[in-house]
């Protein structure tokens, strides 16, 4: 197969950048996406130029690595699947593929389609997790947690961590990201002691990080690459309004002391 | 001679971990603030270790080379953890697991090593569920098990076909707490290429940032290595693409002993290799072997038909398939271990009786698993499974049967550790994949994810106890001391040598022909004539390599590159050391089978009285490495031929 390849170059952080076009022949339907890049960037290196750089590590789809828009697309044209699950199969042959970098403000360009995305790390640093030690810890099954709910937790906690979700946004909101940590540790007992505290700590910090607000265009969820439903941000829209009450009321019950 | 003593304690097996305990050396918490340590990787095995002595309150520096510690290559995996929690109430307990490990490696580990893990299992468990992992459960709310690997009980956690991923979130998470509460710090995207030994002990380390091409001096008190295993080595592996030996490479450089490197895993279900341009290859999860069967033509005609596509696979009738593995193995059928299962796929395909494009796939076929129990219950089990691999073949496995063969995917050797998983580097551990410790020859399903947990929850934050309670009174290390300004030196040297070489082939030019050598000589199956000829061809392709790669790009800026150039230098060193370690070990046992040494019905004849020990390396400069032995002592269990017959 043959295709033309419109990719953005940028050197730096600090560079404009802008698309180049490059033709590749000769890739097998069954190669993967990134052996498509793979190959031209054996060309470019064999014509002693710089190679495109793109991030990726597993090539499996779970570690979150890969990112890219695809014909203006996340992830490329199929539903369900990262970047690094494409083949070559799914373009036409001959065909124009514009290859870009993420885009959004919170997620800054590293070098051509490499992009920081540190802030999500951030946001998990401000409360996704439960705060236990490594040590004196009760026997796993001391206490059961209904199975419809340990599947729904297991469900937004399949996340990981790519950034799809703000890069569909049209306002480049990270609630999606955000609602599967709340949810994923919200619908479990385990989770719930510090539920409140969690919610509130972690939007906060999604907000200080330039992210937009939520406009219910549901673009995330048809881009997300692991399927998670916009029924966590409905979660997290509640969890954040419980807390709000509770710590009013952990107001009023103080004041009343 | 290095005197290789494990130190393991005096006492009977089951008490020695106890025991350690009590004996062991703490460090008050006003010192811990004082003592700085730098945990190499944040897979399973480094989040876990550096979570946790975060939480200790020392002061933790966390190295990673991806942009996020979620990343680490722990995420892949799929299947399961074990824990001897005996929930199910089958029989399993501490000594079943610890024996089954034992037994599972060839009788090639530490029985005081793995006791240890054995009994630390259960709490990793409780640790996991405590941080929100969401396990798989049953209706009735408690913890759901599954058989793994072929084991009589059923002792394996497992969160859908995503353990690895969950596993890594909730150490990642805790890491994450840490870190914002001042006691971690995180280093990302930064490439560790070398360490720092001063008086003989491991002070520090040199990274380069990947994003801005620095290098950097990192200082601590003792350096912990998680950074994960060598699979890459042969190129093609299901590990992800920048899994890497660089840091325990520089360490054996620094006189760190490399132990067991020709011990390899080769998992028997991966998807097979398509084409010149593939990148990586992809782990069909090991339980697809308890439902599908295993085949390949009886006669060779249908074979080459089958390979040429004038036929399929269906139209091969039932009388004219050789189900191999129940053939050769009734007692265990399709659930043989993987090494066994491996070989036996090579050695029909070898024969002429390999299916697909290339002859070298064989059948894992769930025709009759669909006539006994249906589709609806086979994609209940395996659905994501056959989704993954009619993405990436364009076949669909409920008509038509899966194509694998084997692939690497495990590495059992690594750096030499005692009991407290210290190298004989004095302050330099290793813990994970990257060190040796438990598996033996051959690591059983689900104990990987186990050992990287055990060793960083619960293992390394008390034994590293005992070497710093004598540190208190080194005060910070300085990274001015001529040391660090000789490392710094030796890292901008090679870097700029590699970048200025000038030649003509890309990097992945070299690394493709060094995974040819290693799976051609060094794979599956070995022989001396084989494994003389790859010393040769290993030691042209390092010369070719030095003069002949060409890196684009700066220095100082990103450059993928340069990264790659560095490890695969490396990988080229390393297998020069696998290929004399596999040499060196007349027998065959585990993973490491040699032609010369096998039964008359083809399986492997382990040698007892010769070779059990753990061959440990020293690195000698310009000249041939030497072999260290530590014996092998069983006491609690009698090694005894592995018999699946
Ligand atoms: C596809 C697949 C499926 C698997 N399934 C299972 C399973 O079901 N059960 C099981 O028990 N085991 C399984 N395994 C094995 C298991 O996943 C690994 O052995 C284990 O996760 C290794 O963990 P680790 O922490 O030692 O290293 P890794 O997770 O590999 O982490 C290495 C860390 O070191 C860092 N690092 C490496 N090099 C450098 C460098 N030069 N500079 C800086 N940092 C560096 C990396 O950034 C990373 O953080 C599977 C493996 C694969 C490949
Ligand atoms: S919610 Fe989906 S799109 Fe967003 S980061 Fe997670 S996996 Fe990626
Ligand atoms: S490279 Fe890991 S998800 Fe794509």
């Amino acid at each position: 197969m043959i295709f033309t390849l419109k990719i953005w170059r940028q050197k730096n952080a600090s560079d404009n950048g802008g698309l180049v076009t490059y033709k590749v022949d000769d890739i097998s339907p069954d190669s993967s996406f990134f052996e498509m890049l793979d190959s031209l960037n054996q060309q470019l290196i064999a014509r002693g130029e710089d190679p495109v750089a793109f991030d990726h590590d597993c090539r499996e789809g779970i570690c979150g690595t890969c990112s890219l828009y695809i014909n203006g697309r996340p992830h490329g044209p199929l539903k369900g699947t990262t970047t690094c699950q494409l083949h070559m199969r799914s373009f036409r042959n001959g065909e124009t593929i514009f290859v870009e970098p993420w885009r959004c403000g919170a997620f800054p360009v590293v070098k051509d389609l490499i992009v920081d995305r540190s802030a999500f790390d951030r946001i998990i640093q401000a409360g996704g997790y439960v705060s236990v030690n490594s040590g004196g810890i009760p026997d796993a099954n001391t206490l059961p947690v209904p199975k419809p709910a340990a599947d729904a937790a297991f469900d937004a906690a399949a996340c990981i961590g790519c950034g799809a979700c703000v890069a569909s946004c049209p306002n480049a909101s990270a609630m999606l990201f955000v609602a599967a940590k709340v949810s994923h540790l919200a619908l479990l007992p385990q989770g719930r002691v510090e539920a409140e505290r969690r919610v509130q700590n972690m939007v906060a910090t999604m907000d200080s990080l330039g992210f937009g607000g939520c406009s219910n265009t549901y673009a995330c969820e048809a881009e997300c690459p692991k399927e998670i439903t916009i029924a966590n941000i409905a979660r997290m829209n509640r969890e954040f309004l419980a807390a709000k009450l509770f710590a009013e009321k952990e107001k009023q019950v103080s004041f009343s002391l | 001679m290095i005197n290789l003593n494990a130190g393991s304690p005096r006492v009977p097996l089951a008490e020695q971990w106890s025991s350690y305990k009590a004996g062991c050396k703490l460090v008050n918490p006003n010192n811990k603030r004082k003592l700085d340590i730098i945990v190499v990787g944040t897979g399973l095995a480094g989040a876990s270790a550096a979570a946790t002595l975060g939480q200790l309150g020392y002061n933790v520096k966390s190295f990673c080379y991806q942009d996020t510690p979620r990343r680490a290559h722990s995420i892949a995996a799929q299947g399961g953890i074990n824990a001897a929690k005996n929930y199910q109430n089958d029989g399993d307990n501490i000594f079943r697991l610890f024996y089954d490990t034992i037994k599972g490696g060839d009788y090639r580990a530490r029985e005081s090593n793995v006791y240890r893990l054995a009994s630390i299992s259960p709490d990793i468990i409780d640790l996991c569920v405590a941080q929100g992992v969401p396990f798989a459960r049953e209706y009735g709310g408690l913890l759901a098990n599954r058989s793994f690997g072929g084991t009589q009980v059923s002792r394996t956690f497992y969160a859908r076909g995503q353990t690895g991923q969950q596993l890594l979130i909730g150490a990642y998470s805790a890491l994450s707490r840490q870190i914002a509460e001042g006691t971690v710090r995180l280093y990302n995207r930064r490439d560790v290429l070398d360490i720092v030994v001063i008086d003989g002990k491991a002070r520090g380390i040199i990274a380069r940032n990947l994003v801005t091409g620095e290098i950097e001096r990192h200082s601590a008190h003792a350096v912990v290595l998680a950074s994960g295993g060598y699979g890459n080595v042969f190129y093609l592996s299901t590990n992800a693409m920048g899994s890497n030996v660089t840091p325990a490479w520089s360490a054996y450089k620094k006189g760190a002993l490399f132990a067991n490197p020709c011990f390899t895993q080769i998992h028997p279900t991966c998807i097979p290799v398509h084409g010149e341009f593939q990148s990586k290859l992809t782990l069909m999860s090991e339980s697809l072997r308890n439902d599908g069967r295993i085949w390949v033509p009886a006669e060779k005609a249908d074979a080459e038909k089958l390979r040429k596509r004038e036929i399929t696979p269906e139209q091969v009738h039932e009388s004219k398939r050789d189900y191999y593995l129940e053939r050769r193995y009734p007692a265990f059928g399709n659930l043989v271990p993987r090494d066994v299962a491996s070989r036996a796929a090579k050695e029909r395909c070898d024969a002429g009786y390999g299916v697909g494009s290339t002859g070298l796939a064989v059948y894992l076929d769930f025709g009759d698993a669909i006539k006994r129990l249906g589709v609806e219950a086979i994609s209940a089990r395996y659905g994501n499974l056959f989704q993954m691999y009619e993405q990436i073949t364009a076949d669909n496995p409920y008509k038509t049967p899966m194509m694998i063969y084997p692939a690497v995917h495990y590495t059992m050797g690594g750096l030499w550790v005692d009991y407290e998983l210290m190298t004989n580097v004095p302050g330099l551990f290793a813990i994970g994949e990257c060190n040796f410790s438990d598996h033996g020859a051959n690591r059983l399903g689900a104990s990987a994810l186990m050992q990287g947990l055990a060793d960083g929850y619960f293992v390394l934050p008390y034994t590293i106890s005992g070497y710093l309670s004598n540190e208190i009174h080194t005060p910070q290390i300085q990274t001015t001391l001529p040391e660090f300004h000789t490392a710094v030196r030796e890292v901008g040297d090679r870097l700029a040598k590699l970048k200025n070489t000038g030649g003509k082939q890309s990097v992945d030019h070299f690394h493709k022909q060094l995974g040819k050598i290693m799976w051609e000589y060094c794979g599956m199956s070995r022989n001396e004539a084989g494994l003389q000829t790859a010393i040769g061809l290993i030691s042209d392709l390092k010369e070719e390599f030095a003069s002949d790669v060409r890196i684009p790009g700066g220095l100082k800026e990103y450059n993928p590159e340069l990264e790659k150039a560095w490890r695969v230098q490396d990988f080229i060193e390393l297998g020069d050391l696998m290929v004399r370690d596999a040499l060196q070990r007349k027998e065959s046992c585990g993973g490491h089978f040699r032609e010369e040494y096998q039964t008359s019905d083809g399986e492997a004849l382990r040698n007892d009285d010769g070779f059990s020990f753990v061959g440990a390396w020293e690195y000698k400069g310009g000249s041939a490495p030497e072999l260290h032995k530590e014996e092998l002592r069983f006491e609690a269990v009698k090694p005894s031929q592995r018999s699946y017959k």
